[in-house]
């Protein structure tokens, strides 16, 4: 191949300018903040009223296509937790005229990368591919998101691989506390405290009628929104969008889905213990009842938790893993959703310092309720405020973003008012919003980890009631 | 990202066999300081980031038996402050000015990036300069004590509690004799971690933490000329060590099958089988990740097909080459069905070969590997930072290739690989008389 670099190689220059010393004695003085500047949003319809959102990109030769339906497992009828995650999954499993190998084949051919999932509120197809190739890639695409075929041979194949997912769920501690955590907190029948991908009885019930279902009822253009990101302008995009998305039609009516309520809140403090003989260390998640993605609070709580355990300098990380040396590492968050998500404080941790992490634990989430010190705050402000424009480095990242606008209902100025309501943030903020959302004496206590080992020690601290929580109630 | 493309010349340019596509260029400025430090400096001015990339010659194949994990040990000591920087203030600092920080360590190297905002440029100057020149003050004894603790759960959290985690451990063992520098893993033994002592930790930093033996790239939203200015200003006063030697390792052969079944808490069995493959960037290495991509990228790919799609015996499969300056490795794992044994998945696996080995793959089947691999070249250059990013492989080349004017030569690789080429790499590389099988079964953690 030619070679097309263009170098600017100055080796082993002399040196022209007498080098400045360096002071060592304090930190380099740090300049102004660069403002983020936000290329527009750019908006369309198409004729069938699908809404498009087109933002230019033109740095490498990519387009990053996400198609979001505003409808996710938090859909999922009772009876049928999974459906929403399956059907997500088998749109890709055979569409349009094309068999699974067949989509997949064509998909590849052209170098593009095509996903298919769902969260608890939204459910997306996603292609990243070269721009030269999208008016290519926008058929199959269509094709998977407008017209799948849900066949019965392919179902039963994901369906058997969900199911040995499962099985090697046991293996894992940090899988099973990420099932044992929710239902402790939202327990069985709240959608939140089930895998959004389901469990064995369900997974084994679902069929291609509730598949087809879920589809009709939620794959629509009036819940749904096309987000275009790259290295292409609104005339050379809309023509090929139009084409491939503008026939979209509804089927049927409009069906109403009533909005996932929030969970009721925990009102005692409970130890849930899950033995898992012979592990080197115990998962730990202590929470509750959190946000949802509403919340006028969004920006006081991410400083809060930045501080708590949002970043490598935050409280519980810098006890658990550099004072004490018990875990890797340590860390807590609020995951916010259209109904309100978990709080959780989370770490790994030495079998055999199980409670002395957990006692610390509490020393942490009880501590910052108290006034946290001018320093620390301007810390995570900026932390928080200053890293914010790498978030929108790439097309996939900036298509993300965009993502959340639409899913949360969310005003374009959202992003441009982020770093100034962060800015504003005071203590006395944090001191309100820790003593109402992070109240350790009402949360749950989820252990994962040797029993033989872990349980004496565990029920020395007094945290509250312990119930030992067989593997088995975690899988169904 | 400031990427460049440059349409391809109308006469000329023999290898170009797709047409339309552009070619990968990353404007750098090159130079190397009085003590050896290289420094490589890209503007991309995209996002006003700045990318702060360091490599260290060194990784776990430099340790000395008895030492094992030692080279990550020592990683985990450069966040903890250095002379003029006290304990816990290197990440502070940082995230008081917007920055995000990560290090890693592998076989052969060790690397650190720092990202943010390009107003505190100079900041990542001073700590990325002080941690390289005057590291060890007198605190440094318990700061290693400190972070062996944080590595033993390391250790616990990313090997021993993981189902399966004992199997690349054993390839290692299995795969190299004993004292081959990649016999070991990079975490190393617990016995190891408890007796590395201070003076390692001073030795290693005498030895391998020298400018000449480290390489800094700066990419991102940078000016060339004041950046050069503020590079000299930090780094010039860092005395220069004594030249590392490379390793100079003999080329490792396995002259049989070499078979080891070990038993783990876990529900299915799963099956490992290696091989020794061309070196990073060596003739066939790409070749070889050619083959991965037919044997196990997507659900037409021929061993997911087969094993996951068609007979569904296997859950999963893959198949990867794993890229090592003193020689790789090629691996192709695969856990098996509730009910369904390894025997069986592994003569599949031996049918996909032989067939691979007769059989040139088909035109299409090429391409779609090929067409897969330029489109992911692309994909890697929107980033500038974090591990992978452009700074972190402009290091990656200067390393491995003497130059960071490599991106057009490294997708060129995989452009000129032939149907006959993966053929015949099959052949040669993977043979069925001479190879590692590890079948890890159900039973008690060993």
């Amino acid at each position: 191949m030619k070679k097309t670099l263009i170098l600017f190689v100055a080796l082993l220059a002399s040196v022209t300018l007498v080098a400045q010393q360096p002071d060592r004695k304090q930190p380099p003085p740090i300049g102004p903040a660069p403002s983020l500047k936000l290329p527009a949003i750019q908006k369309h319809r198409l004729s069938n009223g699908l809404a498009v959102w087109i933002v230019e990109h033109h740095e490498v030769p990519l387009a990053q296509i996400n198609l979001i339906v505003r409808s996710g497992s938090a859909a999922d009828p009772i009876g049928k937790y999974g459906v929403g995650s399956l059907t997500a999954a088998m749109l890709d499993e055979g569409a349009g005229t094309r068999s699974s190998l067949e989509l997949a084949d064509a998909i590849e051919f052209l170098g593009a990368n095509l996903s298919t999932a769902s969260s608890f509120d939204a459910s997306s197809v996603r292609m990243s591919v070269p721009v030269s190739q999208l008016a290519e890639a926008l058929p199959l695409m269509s094709d998977v998101a407008l017209r799948p075929t849900f066949p019965v041979s392919e179902l039963d194949r994901l369906r058997k691989e969900r199911l040995t997912g499962l099985l090697q769920a046991r293996d894992n501690v940090g899988a099973l506390v990420q099932l044992a955590f929710p239902r402790m907190v939202f327990g069985p029948t709240h959608r939140y405290g089930t895998s959004a991908n389901g469990l064995p009885a369900t997974i084994e019930a679902l069929t291609v009628d509730d598949l087809k279902t879920f589809y009709r009822s939620h794959f629509r253009p009036d819940n749904a929104a096309l987000l275009v990101v790259g290295d292409l302008t609104p005339a050379s995009a809309l023509p090929m969008l139009e084409k491939a998305f503008g026939h979209w039609k509804a089927d049927g009516m409009v069906s109403l889905v009533a909005e996932v309520p929030n969970a009721p809140q925990l009102t005692k403090r409970q130890v849930f213990l899950v033995d898992k003989p012979g592990a080197a260390q115990s998962q730990i998640r202590i929470g509750w009842v959190g946000v949802s993605r509403a919340t006028p609070d969004y920006a006081v709580l991410e400083v809060l938790n930045t501080i708590l355990g949002g970043s490598f300098t935050s409280r519980l990380n810098q006890n658990l893993r550099e004072k004490n040396g018990y875990a890797y590492g340590a860390s807590s968050g609020f995951e916010m959703r259209l109904s309100a998500g978990p709080f959780l404080a989370a770490a790994g941790v030495q079998t055999d310092k199980t409670a002395d992490a957990l006692r610390e634990f509490f020393n942490e989430l009880n501590g910052i309720v108290t006034p946290v010190p001018a320093g620390e705050l301007a810390k995570a402000k900026n932390y928080v405020a200053l890293g914010f424009p790498g978030e929108f480095e790439t097309t996939g990242d900036m298509a993300r973003k965009l993502e959340e606008l639409v899913i949360y209902n969310l005003p374009e100025t959202t992003f441009s008012n982020f770093v100034p309501s962060v800015t504003s943030v005071t203590a006395a903020d944090l001191q309100r919003a820790a003593a109402r959302f992070i109240q350790p004496e009402r949360m749950a206590v989820v252990v994962v980890g040797d029993r033989k080992l872990i349980e004496g020690p565990i029920r020395a601290l007094n945290l509250g009631p312990l119930t030992i929580v067989p593997i088995d109630d975690l899988f169904r | 990202m400031a990427l460049v493309l440059s349409s391809p010349p109308a006469i000329g340019s023999g290898a170009a066999l797709h047409a339309q596509a552009p070619a990968l260029s990353v404007p750098y400025t090159q130079f190397t300081l009085p003590n050896g430090l290289n420094v490589i400096l890209h503007r991309d001015t995209s996002v006003p980031v700045v990318a702060v990339n360091v490599w260290y010659h060194v990784g776990s194949a430099n340790e000395r038996p008895g030492r094992t994990g030692f080279a990550h040990l020592f990683e985990h000591v450069m966040f903890e402050g250095s002379m003029h920087v006290p304990e816990g203030d290197f990440d502070n600092w940082l995230e008081a000015a917007g920055a995000n920080n990560n290090g890693s360590t592998n076989n052969d190297r060790t690397n650190y990036y720092i990202d943010l905002p390009a107003n505190a440029l100079e900041l990542a100057l001073f700590l990325e300069s002080d941690r390289m020149g005057f590291l060890l003050d007198d605190k440094a004894p318990g700061k290693v004590d400190g972070q062996r603790d944080v590595v033993k759960n390391e250790k616990r959290q990313s090997v021993d509690n993981q189902p399966y985690g004992q199997a690349f451990v054993e390839l290692a063992s299995l795969l190299y004799p004993p004292g081959h520098p990649y016999s070991w893993p990079v975490i190393g033994s617990m016995e190891d971690l408890t007796a590395a002592s201070f003076e390692d930790v001073a030795r290693f930093f005498r030895t391998y933490y020298v400018p000449n033996n480290a390489s800094l790239v700066i990419a991102g939203d940078i000016d060339i000329a004041s950046t050069r200015q503020l590079v000299e200003k930090w780094f010039d006063e860092v005395p220069r060590g004594q030249p590392v030697e490379p390793l100079a390792i003999p080329t490792v052969v396995l002259d049989g099958v070499k078979r080891k079944t070990i038993t783990d808490r876990v529900q299915l069995p799963r099956l490992y089988m290696a091989w020794h493959t061309p070196g990073l960037l060596k003739p066939g290495d790409a070749t070889m990740d050619i083959i991965a991509n037919l044997l196990s990228s997507g659900k037409n790919s021929r061993l997911y097909r087969r094993l996951v799609y068609d007979l569904q015996i296997a859950q999963d499969v893959a198949a990867f080459q794993q890229s090592q300056a003193l020689g790789s490795n090629f691996l192709i794992i695969a856990t098996a069905r509730p009910g369904q044994d390894l025997a069986k998945i592994q003569a599949v696996i031996d049918e996909e070969l032989d067939k691979l080995r007769t059989e040139a793959p088909a035109a299409r089947e090429m391409t779609r590997a090929l067409n897969q691999t330029e489109a992911s070249f692309y994909r890697n250059m929107e980033r500038v930072g974090g591990f992978g990013g452009k700074a972190d492989q402009l290091n990656a080349y200067f390393k491995a290739a003497g130059t960071p004017a490599f991106f057009d030569q490294d997708l060129a690789r995989y452009r000129t690989v032939t149907a006959a080429e993966v053929q015949a790499a099959v052949d040669r590389y993977l043979p069925k008389d001479r190879r590692v099988e590890l079948s890890v079964i159900p039973g008690d953690k060993k």
